[in-house]
Formats: structure tokens, C-alpha cells, sequence
């Protein structure tokens, strides 16, 4: 029985040792960019996931600091990541999370393993504090004063700021100048300009904007902003307020009978043929002359090689400007971070360096958050100013956790108008829906 | 010389000793990680199957155990386990904003409200220690912006005058300090959490570090009152009184606290899925499309494979393997990839088959069209598999058998109904019967084809194409993002279902096989 004891605890032993050291290169991930634009509003989105099963991200275990990114931004951050590593004599690691970075972070995060700094959008904040997986930043009055207004408010809830926003983005009217006018005063005109190119044989569509069979109230918003539309009402402070829903207002009701006009009954400018899948690829192959869209598309539209202008997304006539939502790229520091002093020196003290964004703009098209550097950038890049210039009445992309429960139903009650339905009727039920979800929270 | 009876069955084997050596590696590798978290029934666990697997393999009796314990070890770990957690989770509010326990939720709130004082200075910051190891107490070093240097600890501010320090010529920061050891930037990192939950009091709040070398003076502007369990909003005096798994505001606003915690909530979860209109409303349609979706997916996948194995099994069949490799190459594809070329094809004016056809039929956005879309995928999908199953059963079909038939007389068509069919029935159904409970569930068509579309006005929660499981989904992930608890009450519901519908499959079946084996 001795023997067999030995044998058993040599066994035992040998095993693992070779476990252990097999079980530290196992920390791999797999980084497959999708197709799909990230655009900022992660719930409206139609992108379909990637993978349907991939293992859960686990943290890189060998790092003094690990940050956790999505796929396409991963490369780019590596190196900034680097370049702080190296000044500071630590090492770094940059993560990709292929799908649904915010859920997985939350779960990682909750079970001790997630990263020390996560990237994503704004709207993510509300979600992150509630689910206590962020920790506010105590940026200094200086370095709060040397970012534009509209990406520091979209950092700050509930009075205190969580992230070190880099990067602004919003929507705007993008025109093939070959086939119709840039600029169109108004959306009629635009709708005009598109119609005649389809009559003289240029263009099939009058306009890509994406509305798929579920509705897409992110790239719907620039326009029921025009017509006085919000989803939600504001507080004393400016912040949203999830108690006053605005979807069954009278402006949200203007601006679905315009969507019902220029629906498929209607005027048939406004498809549901037309998703997140197409719209880019419609506009690039010159089917359609103009497209609404984010700087995410820019990559694919300066690849196209046609001729193109960016301007606002023109308002309705006799109405107001359009108000697209500004989402912000922001950098998050863990509340259960490993390396919480190194994360706050990197969030804090490098990445609101001037050149640090600039950098970050060579590599990602997007605007700078820090005025400084964008101001630099505008200078040579005339789209990012003309983008900023788009978002001159955008409104702050909500981040308030009670936002989940309106992509769903005014997304569907726009994608049902557009398809022909009562459009007071279709605003009403959404917003009884988006009540009664908000009420249970 | 030979051994006792006894002796032998001693003896071990060698896969014997490496099977428990393996074992027992496992529990030398994850003890250390469990006492570490504190997880003292994880070590239980961990000690317990050791033990047991330990004892059941070194002696020499137990011989019919050491066959059943490894599957009963394995049943309780992947089935019982997960059923019983889902069940318990069924009982609760765990979900997005109730993630944490109460003490966590508490303490995150605090910290959260941490605010620094408004127009207040900050400080060049050196954390030291009295040895060179950081594992005892440290203390802040702390330059204000005219120079003056403080040392800070738990008690409060010391000045420390200049003889005893010397700073950084451009940012002040202390670099030495008489009788203390000044850390590095690694050091000061590696304080971890003793270094975020150190503060420094002072007359009107704390110093807290940020970063590696900045201090702030900072307050927290909610205080927790552990008796009372009530947590109070110091800038407005806006008592919140602990409720339900949340903070609510007691002056009757209705205002909440953003974090809440997990809390038991009874039936709660399984009331609201009877009573909760936007549940229950569309709940007998989704059932009703649901069992229509899964009886009609396996009914055309099955007769569509049967039809084809029928005319691949004729003798006089030509290039058989050619068409029979073709005829798998939609099982050959990844079924989510299938699933959304699929879906582009169906694209009103810009897709595949309303191109070819010269049609204008709005495949996903009328309810009647998209159920037929996912059929029609689904068939795609789903035929290959039954063609293979169809075409091994046919061989099983006793070939005098159908000979005989014929000499007495009997039709092609009867030989078929009466002969083949039979056979091939009581081979397939228990496959039918999975068939029907993997199409029940078959989420990954409905997400990525329709994801439950087109929805009638004035419903987003359950669409026209929607089957239970993606509307649980929707329901449990869409409104107010992860509602973990109700979710768990929803699939055990659905396990319940699935488990009658099987159950009733099964005993057809074996009516089915008595009444052809008379």
C-alpha cells in the first residue's frame, strides 16, 4: 500500500507541474474584426455576433496592467499601451474581446477577473455603475476644462466622472457629390436632390439610411430631433431623466408622421430593406447618392475612391436642425482593478496628453476629445471638422441604464411606420412599452 | 508461485495509479486557489470526490463503484448542478444592478460618492515605508503646491520640515526623506488595495493618491448607517432606506440608489411571467408558433431526407455518391453562417430571391411570408440530417420481406406504407423526438434569421417568427438589460415543457414499436 501511496504523490506531483506551467500560455484570445461598424449605440445595432460560442475572455495573469478592448481598436492601443509601458518600466497587455465587450467585462469583473482599464462607449456608464464595475476618476479642474464640453458631460453620471473620453462620434449626411449637391438646406430638398438621381438613371436610392426590420432609433435620432423629438426629458441638471419619456411627445409624433410620409406607402425613401448590412455598401457602389452615417464609415468610403462631401444631416423644413446623438470612446479604470495606481497614472496622466489622442486619431479617424489636440487635427482633416460641425445641436447619447429599455420598442415602432402603420398609435404603444419596462427596472 | 486471490485484486494497475494521480493533482492544484478565496466548501468538494475516487480505485473491492462513481460525479457536476442553480436563481433578483451582495453594494456606493472638494489643492505624493519591505505600513509624503512638505497617515498630517527632505526640483515631489524608504512606482502599485482604502483624515475630509504620485483631498458625500440600514445623501440630507435589494429615497419621491444587490424574492419571478401583461399577453401565440415551427421543421426535413434517401436507394440510381455528397453540403456548412447568407436573400429589394424570381414578396417583414422563410431555412438546414438517418435505415429494411409483399401481390406504394415505413419509423422516432426538442429551442435560426421579426405594432416583445427561447431572451436581456432571475423562472418553465412534450414523445414511441412488433 506504501507503493502505491508513492506512486499516486509522484503521479500527483509531476502532473502538476505540468498543468501549471501549460495553464500560463492558455491565456490566448481569439481577435476576429467583424464587418460590422462598432457603432456606439451597441444595442440598436442589427450586427449579428461573430461567434456563436467562443470561451469567455479571462485576464491576462503575467501584466502590471491589462486593458480589454474591442477587436479593431486592440492593435492600435497596443502600441500606445507600449510606449507607456516602457517610460514606466511595467509591462502591458491589450486585449481583444471579440463579442459583447460590456457584458463580458461585467462578468469577468465580477468574478475577479476581469482587466484594469476597459475601452468602450458612453452609453455603457449607467450599466458599468450599477453592475459596481467602474470607479470614478478624479480628473483635475484643469484637465476637465481641456475636453469639449459635449464628451466631459458624456463621461459624467450622477455628478461624478468615470471615464477619460478620447474620441467623439456622431452621425452625418454623407453625399456622393458625383451623383446630387453637398449640403442640402433641408431634408425635402435632400429627398429631391436624391429622387432626380435616381430619375436620370445615377443612383437606385434616393438615400442609405439604415432602418432594418427592427427600427435603428441611433441613426433615426438626427432626424426626430429635427422635429423636436426626445426620448427622454432632462433634469435640473441637465441630465436624462428616465421618468420623463418623451417617445409619445408631440415632437416624436411630428417626426414619426414625416417617417410615415417618406415611408414605403409613402414616398418610398425610407426602407426596411435598408440595414446596418447595406447601407455603407449602397452608397459606395453608387446606388445611392447620399448616406447617414458615423466615422466609422469613413475607411470604406474613402476607399470607394468617388468623390464625396460631408455636411449635417439636413433638418425637416420648417422644423429644427437636426440633433444626432454624440457617443463618446472612453477609457474605464476596474473598481476590482489589480493595478488601480498604475491604471489611474496611464487614464489620467498619459492619455490626456495632447499627442497621446493625436496619436490615437492617426491611427482611428474619429475627433479627438481633448480640444487641444482637435483643434490640431480639424486643421488637416477636413472631415473630422465637418463631422464636429454635424454635431453642432447633438444631443449627448444617454447613458442612463433605463436607455436598454428603448432601442427595443421605438426601434420597432419606426421600423412598423416606415412599413405602413398608424404612426401615433405605433409611438403611444412604444412608449407605454418603454414605461412599464422602466417602472419594473 | 502464485498469489492469493486477495493479493491479486490488490495489485494495481498502472491507469489506475495515473487516473487517481490525476485526481489528486486536481486537488493539489485548485486547494491553494479555494483557501485562498475563502471558498471553504469548494475545498469540501475538492477534498470529498478525492477521497471518494481515492478510495473506490486503491481497494481492492468496489469494483462495480469504480464504474458508476466517475459518472455520477460527472452527472452531478454538468446536470444536476447547473438545474439546481438555475432553480435557485429562479428565486432571486440576480441580474443587471443587483449583481453584488448587500456589503459590496454598500461599500461601492461610498466609494462612487467620493467627490473632491471643490477649488481644493493637490499634492505631489511619495509613498514610504520605514523598512525596505512593503508589506507593513506605509505613509504619504505630501508636497503642496508652495513646497511645503506633510507626512500623512492614518492619524493625520505631520509637517516635515525641508532639512529632513530632499524634492524634485520641477515638481516637487519627495525623492528621499530621512529614515524612511520612498517607494517606487511598482512598489506604490503593488500597495494593490491597502493603498485604494488608505486615507489620510484631515479637518475636512480625506487625502486619497491618484495615480502614482498625486493626492487629493476628497469626501464622501453618502454615509451609511450600518443600524439603521440606511444610507444618507450628505449634500441634500436625502435618506435612502435599504428595500428590496435597493437604497429607495424614504421622503416617498421614489428615487433609487444606481446600485442595488442580489436579494431571495420568492415566486416573485414566476408570478410575473402569469400576471405581467407584456409576458403573458403574447405567451400563447409564441407557444402555439413554437410547437408549429418545431412539429413542421422536423416533419419537412424528415419527409424531404426519407424522399431522397427513396430515390438514392433505387437500384437503378446513377452517380449516387456524387449527388449524396452533394446533397450534405448544407449540413457541411457552419449552420450561423448558412443562417445569415440566408437572411440577406430574403432582403425585399436588394436580396437574392426576389431578384431571380422577379418577385416583391416581403420575405421578413409580413408574419406569414417570414414563417415560411424559416421553415424554408430551416429545411435547408436540417434535410441533409435526415437524409443520412433515412438512407442507414433503409438498409435495415429486411429485403425478403419486401419481396415477399410484392410476390403476394401488394403495389410499390403499399410495400412502401407497409413494409419500409414501419421499419424506418421505429429506427427514426427517438431521433424525430430530439429532432423536435433541439428545433423547440432552436435559437441561433430565430436570432440570426428574423431575431423574432416582423413584430405586430404595438409589440416588442414577442414577434411573429418568435419562439419561446428567443423570447425569453428578449424578455430576460432586452428591457432592462440582464434580468438573470426572471430569466432562470422562464427556462425552468421551458425545461418543465420540454420534459412533458419528451416524455409524451417517448411513450408514443413505445406504443408505436408494440404495435408494429405484433
Amino acid at each position: 500500500m506504501t507503493t502505491a501511496a508513492v506512486a499516486v504523490v509522484a503521479a500527483a506531483l509531476s502532473l502538476t507541474g505540468c498543468s501549471s506551467s501549460a495553464s500560463k500560455s492558455a491565456s490566448s484570445s481569439s481577435s476576429t474584426p467583424t464587418a460590422s461598424s462598432a457603432s456606439s449605440s451597441s444595442s440598436s445595432a442589427a450586427a449579428a455576433p461573430s461567434s456563436s460560442s467562443s470561451a469567455p475572455p479571462v485576464r491576462d495573469p503575467n501584466t502590471d496592467l491589462v486593458i480589454w478592448t474591442d477587436a479593431q481598436r486592440a492593435p492600435v492601443l497596443q502600441q500606445f499601451a507600449q510606449s507607456f509601458a516602457a517610460a514606466n518600466g511595467i509591462s502591458v497587455s491589450v486585449q481583444p474581446v471579440a463579442t459583447d465587450l460590456q457584458s463580458a467585462y461585467v462578468t469577468a469583473t465580477a468574478a475577479g477577473k476581469g482587466p484594469d482599464i476597459v475601452v468602450g462607449a458612453t452609453d455603457w456608464i449607467g450599466n458599468l455603475v450599477q453592475n459596481g464595475a467602474i470607479a470614478p476618476l478624479p480628473l483635475t479642474a484643469g484637465q476637465k476644462g481641456s475636453f469639449e464640453a459635449t464628451a466631459l458631460n458624456a463621461v459624467t453620471y450622477n455628478g461624478q466622472v468615470y471615464g477619460v473620453p478620447y474620441a467623439t462620434e456622431n452621425l452625418a449626411l454623407i453625399t456622393n457629390t458625383g451623383e446630387a449637391a453637398a449640403n442640402p438646406a433641408t431634408f425635402e430638398d435632400m429627398v429631391a436632390n436624391g429622387q432626380a438621381a435616381v430619375k436620370a438613371g445615377k443612383a437606385s436610392e434616393a438615400l442609405a439610411m439604415q432602418i432594418g426590420q427592427q427600427g435603428d432609433p441611433y441613426t433615426a435620432q438626427p432626424l426626430m430631433g429635427s422635429a423636436g423629438g426626445s426620448i427622454f426629458g432632462t433634469k435640473a441638471d441637465g441630465s436624462y431623466d428616465p421618468a420623463q419619456v418623451g417617445v409619445d411627445g408631440t415632437g416624436a409624433k411630428a417626426f414619426a408622421a414625416q417617417l410615415a410620409k417618406y415611408g414605403e406607402k409613402g414616398q418610398n425613401v425610407f426602407k426596411r430593406s435598408i440595414d446596418a448590412n447595406n447601407a455603407v455598401s449602397l452608397f459606395t457602389s453608387g446606388k445611392s447618392p447620399y448616406l447617414i452615417s458615423g466615422p466609422w464609415a469613413l475607411e470604406q468610403v474613402r476607399k470607394a475612391g468617388l468623390k464625396y462631401a460631408i455636411s449635417p444631416v439636413p433638418g425637416f423644413a420648417g422644423m429644427g436642425p437636426s440633433q444626432p446623438f454624440v457617443g463618446v470612446q472612453a477609457f474605464y479604470v476596474s473598481a476590482k482593478a489589480k493595478n488601480t495606481a498604475i491604471a489611474q497614472e496611464f487614464t489620467l496622466n498619459y492619455l490626456t496628453k495632447k499627442d497621446v489622442e493625436e496619436a490615437l486619431y492617426k491611427v482611428d479617424p474619429r475627433a479627438p476629445a481633448l480640444t487641444e489636440a482637435y483643434n490640431d487635427v480639424s486643421k488637416t482633416d477636413p472631415d473630422i471638422a465637418a463631422f464636429q460641425a454635424a454635431a453642432a445641436h447633438g444631443v449627448v447619447l444617454p447613458q442612463i441604464p433605463a436607455m436598454s429599455a428603448v432601442w427595443g420598442p421605438l426601434g420597432i415602432a419606426e421600423a412598423a411606420i416606415v412599413g405602413g402603420a398608424d404612426p401615433n398609435t405605433s409611438m403611444t404603444n412604444a412608449a407605454t412599452q418603454i414605461k412599464a419596462a422602466i417602472a419594473k427596472g | 508461485m502464485t498469489a492469493a486471490p486477495y493479493e491479486r485484486a490488490a495489485r494495481l494497475s498502472w491507469p489506475r495509479v495515473v487516473f487517481v494521480g490525476l485526481v489528486a493533482a486536481f486537488a493539489v492544484l485548485t486547494i491553494p486557489t479555494l483557501v485562498d478565496k475563502h471558498s471553504w466548501t469548494g475545498v469540501a468538494i475538492s477534498v470529498a470526490v478525492t477521497a471518494i475516487l481515492a478510495y473506490v480505485y486503491l481497494t481492492p473491492k468496489r469494483i462495480a463503484a469504480r464504474f458508476l462513481v466517475p459518472g455520477t460525479i460527472l452527472l452531478l457536476a454538468f446536470q444536476v448542478y447547473p438545474v439546481a442553480y438555475t432553480i435557485t436563481t429562479a428565486f432571486t433578483n440576480y441580474g443587471d444592478g443587483h449583481r453584488l451582495s448587500q456589503s459590496q453594494a454598500v461599500a461601492q456606493i461610498e466609494a462612487d460618492s467620493v467627490l473632491e472638494q471643490p477649488g481644493a489643492q493637490r499634492y505631489e505624493l511619495s509613498v514610504a515605508t520605514k523598512t525596505t519591505d512593503t508589506s507593513g505600513a506605509f505613509v504619504f509624503f505630501l508636497t503642496d503646491p508652495n513646497g511645503k512638505v506633510e507626512r500623512g497617515d492614518a492619524s493625520g498630517l505631520t509637517p516635515v520640515p525641508d532639512s529632513q527632505v530632499t524634492k524634485d526640483q520641477f515638481t516637487g515631489k519627495v525623492t528621499t526623506a530621512a529614515g524612511w524608504h520612498i517607494l517606487t512606482g511598482i512598489q506604490v502599485n503593488g500597495l494593490g488595495q491597502r493603498l485604494s482604502t488608505f486615507a489620510v483624515p484631515t479637518s475636512g475630509g480625506f487625502i486619497k493618491s491618484v495615480g502614482l504620485s498625486e493626492a487629493y483631498i476628497g469626501q464622501f458625500t453618502m454615509k451609511y448607517d450600518a443600524a439603521a440600514h440606511t444610507m444618507t445623501d450628505t449634500r441634500t440630507s436625502t435618506v435612502y432606506k435599504a428595500s428590496g435589494g435597493e437604497f429607495k429615497a424614504a421622503d416617498g419621491s421614489g428615487k433609487t440608489l444606481p446600485i442595488g444587490w442580489k436579494v431571495g424574492v420568492g415566486f416573485k419571478n414566476f408570478t410575473s411571467v402569469l400576471t405581467d401583461a407584456a409576458i403573458r399577453g403574447p405567451f400563447l401565440r409564441v407557444l402555439i408558433w413554437t410547437i408549429a415551427f418545431a412539429v413542421l421543421s422536423v416533419l419537412t426535413t424528415f419527409a424531404l431526407g426519407l424522399l431522397l434517401a427513396v430515390v438514392m436507394d433505387h437500384p437503378r440510381m446513377r452517380g449516387r455518391k456524387l449527388y449524396s455528397s452533394l446533397l450534405l453540403l448544407p449540413y457541411a456548412m457552419p449552420a450561423f453562417i448558412t443562417t445569415l447568407v440566408w437572411s440577406s436573400m430574403y432582403n425585399k429589394d436588394f436580396g437574392l430571391l426576389n431578384k431571380l424570381f422577379g418577385t416583391h414578396i416581403d420575405w421578413l417583414g409580413s408574419p406569414w411570408a417570414a414563417r415560411g422563410s424559416v421553415l424554408l431555412t430551416n429545411l435547408w438546414l436540417g434535410f441533409p440530417y435526415m437524409f443520412l438517418v433515412c438512407a442507414g435505415l433503409l438498409q435495415a429494411v429486411p429485403q425478403e420481406l419486401k419481396e415477399v409483399a410484392r410476390v403476394d401481390g401488394a403495389s410499390a406504394v403499399r410495400v412502401f406504407r407497409s413494409v419500409t415505413m414501419p421499419t424506418v419509423l421505429i429506427g427514426a422516432m427517438p431521433l424525430l423526438i430530439a429532432s423536435f426538442g433541439y428545433n423547440f429551442n432552436n435559437f441561433n435560426l430565430i436570432r440570426l434569421l428574423t431575431d423574432g421579426g416582423p413584430y405586430p405594432s404595438g409589440s416588442s416583445t414577442a414577434g411573429d417568427t418568435d419562439i419561446l427561447i428567443s423570447y425569453t431572451y428578449r424578455l430576460a436581456f432586452g428591457g432592462q438589460g440582464a434580468q438573470y432571475g426572471l430569466a432562470s423562472a422562464i427556462s425552468f418553465l421551458i425545461f418543465v415543457l420540454v420534459g412533458l412534450i419528451t416524455y409524451g414523445g417517448f411513450r408514443q414511441t413505445r406504443q408505436l414499436e408494440e404495435v408494429y412488433a405484433r
